[in-house]
């Protein structure tokens, strides 16, 4: 299973950043604002990066042990 | 394994939980006036104030709570647990009451919103610190056999601010008129004077109590850690177990967290459109019922440890929350009410045109006409109606409806007593989810860190969890309902799939531990 958190993690930044693109500038809500995606996406990459060492972690059998 | 006293632990959780309560109130009561402060510090139609309004929405949850928990967790570590948490209290109680005392935009122009700005940030950095010390302090305290149930005092702490948050507010509005209110000096100011009693009996309270024993043997050792930063996120011993506390619990417990509670209100305010002074009750009421099972499955967690309560609390949110939100939905449709003609009957007194907005001006005029009706449904229900017609006036003076609104919207829906207690048992259930989730939380993160570095290695993935992972649910609800227009309750995807993956984490890879050694 550790393959598919490490997957996972560049995934959720594809879909925050398509997010972000498609509706920023489209309307008046806080996802139209570029203010929020700012801090979502500096917030979440170091998370995203944090899933993909806890998937090479567990590939590796650190968690087995525990 | 020391044995620990139970001496003395009455103190060590009041004093604890008192100030986290009064941390968190004071967190809530500036998102529960949003509405009034925005209209206060932050007017539309000027860009820079707009800009510091979302800096202090998602600066304040998502970029400074972690960074609060990193650097008083770090402090907690180092200094001590008590004077740590001290200190917290000080910076919200006086942020608090500082937002209170702020003048409006209109008497001093944009200093307003900025200090509301920086105001606000300094309360997200306290709240990050203050959590993990209250925890560890009273986990500390604690002996291993009743830790679930004594920390889950602290774990109350959340939502019991929620619910005097909400107290407060409903007491102060309602014996003022809305005016007097949402005035410049109005009654929205006394949530946050009424912060600094609170706050300063709490520190006197706090003062009086000794560091937690477990950290004051490690200090008198000299064993206490010089850098908790790099020993906590540096070494991958450890790192590893925050990755694990975070993805494998804390994230899910954020998402359960956020949506029993703070989604479920404003999915009632803004979808089902109960009235709001109901929609309070039914939270006030289902908080105040649900509040126990803190403490009844933090002490189950001493039985049969901390791992499936949690973990099921979570998988309970990902079968149950659609059925249960589609529930409410379905059980106060006014559209539905209206098709029932018999039971049906509208209060012609209230019938009102609430504005006009002109669409057309030359010799003839085309204009909107907001209509207001009120209802009443089967005698117990009572409901609002807005429908919004386009009318034609011609240079003679004389008017015609060019085009009937053919799609009123319904809002300020009164419940009948037996569907207001449907609703608080829906609204019940789910909190009793979040009290599976976060009532152990507290004793789960406690014991996986070592003490020398428990307070900043709890700290931050609480802190993302609870703050990032839960914080983001209605921003997601918001693009996941935009995005995918045809379904009402789209929102609750995002909950649900990080509850999914968290309980599927959680499962593979958590061991099921209850009383563990936390003096090392």
């Amino acid at each position: 299973m550790g393959f598919v958190w490490m997957i996972i993690a560049p995934v959720i930044i594809f879909l925050l950043i398509s997010g972000a693109i498609n509706n920023i500038g489209h309307g008046t809500k806080d996802i139209n604002k570029p203010i929020p995606w700012i801090i979502i996406i500096s917030i979440f990459t170091p998370i995203a990066a944090g899933l993909m060492v806890f998937g090479y972690y567990a590939v590796k059998g650190e968690y087995d042990k525990i | 394994m020391a044995e620990v006293s139970t001496k003395g632990i009455g103190k060590v959780i009041f004093s604890s939980s008192l100030g986290t309560l009064i941390e968190w109130y004071d967190f809530y009561i500036f998102g529960m006036l949003a509405k009034t402060i925005s209209a206060q510090f932050f007017p539309e139609g000027n860009d820079s104030a707009a800009l510091l309004s979302t800096l202090a929405i998602f600066a304040a949850g998502f970029l400074v709570r972690p960074f609060g928990a990193l650097v008083f967790g770090r402090l907690g570590d180092m200094i001590g647990r008590k004077y740590t948490f001290l200190l917290t209290l000080v910076l919200m109680g006086g942020a608090t009451f500082l937002i209170g005392l702020v003048p409006s935009y209109r008497s001093i122009g944009i200093t307003a919103p900025l200090l509301v700005l920086l105001l606000r940030l300094v309360q997200g950095l306290a709240l990050g610190g203050e959590y993990g010390g209250a925890a560890t302090y009273v986990a500390e305290h604690a002996p291993a056999h009743r830790r679930g149930y004594f920390t889950a005092w602290i774990q109350t702490t959340a939502t019991l601010g929620l619910f005097v948050a909400l107290g407060v507010i409903m007491l102060v509005k309602n014996n003022m008129t809305d005016a007097a209110f949402n005035a410049e000096w109005g009654g929205w100011r006394y949530p946050f004077w009424i912060s600094i009693l609170l706050v300063g009996v709490s520190i006197y309270i706090r003062l009086k109590m000794n560091e937690s024993p477990v950290f004051a043997k490690l200090k008198a050792e000299k064993k206490t850690s010089t850098n908790p930063l790099k020993e906590s996120f540096g070494r991958k011993e450890n790192f590893k177990i925050v990755l694990l506390a975070l993805f494998g619990a804390v994230m899910g417990q954020g998402v359960i967290w956020y949506t029993g509670q703070f989604y479920a209100q404003s999915f009632l305010e803004n979808t089902v459109k109960i009235e709001f002074i109901q929609n309070r009750e039914i939270l006030l009421w289902a908080i105040g019922l649900a509040t126990p099972f803190f403490l009844f499955f933090g002490w189950l967690s001493d039985k049969i440890g901390r791992k499936w309560i949690m973990l099921i609390g979570m998988l309970l949110g990902v079968i149950f929350y659609r059925p249960i939100f589609g529930e409410l939905l379905k059980s106060a449709d006014a559209k539905e009410w209206m098709k029932d003609k018999s039971n049906l009957k509208e209060e012609l007194v209230k019938h009102s045109i609430l504005k006009v907005d002109t669409i057309n001006r030359d010799s003839n005029i085309i204009f909107a006409s907001h209509n207001k009706k009120i209802f009443e449904y089967n005698s117990t229900i009572k409901f609002s109606q807005i429908q919004v017609d386009t009318i034609f006036q011609g240079s003679d003076g004389f008017s015609s409806l060019l085009k009937k609104d053919t799609k009123p919207t319904y809002s300020d829906i009164i419940l009948s007593t037996p569907l207001k207690i449907k609703f608080i048992f829906l609204i019940w259930i789910m909190i009793i989810f979040v009290t599976m989730v976060y009532g152990p939380v507290a004793a789960f993160l406690v014991e996986l860190f070592p003490t020398k570095i428990r307070y900043t290695s709890m700290s931050l993935p609480y802190h993302i969890g609870n703050g990032v992972f839960g914080g983001l649910v209605p921003f997601i609800a918001t693009l996941l309902s935009a995005t995918f227009t045809g379904d009402p309750l789209v929102g609750l995807w995002y909950p649900i799939g990080v509850a999914a993956l968290c309980f599927i984490i959680g499962a593979l890879y958590l061991s099921n531990k209850k009383g563990e050694d936390v003096s090392d």
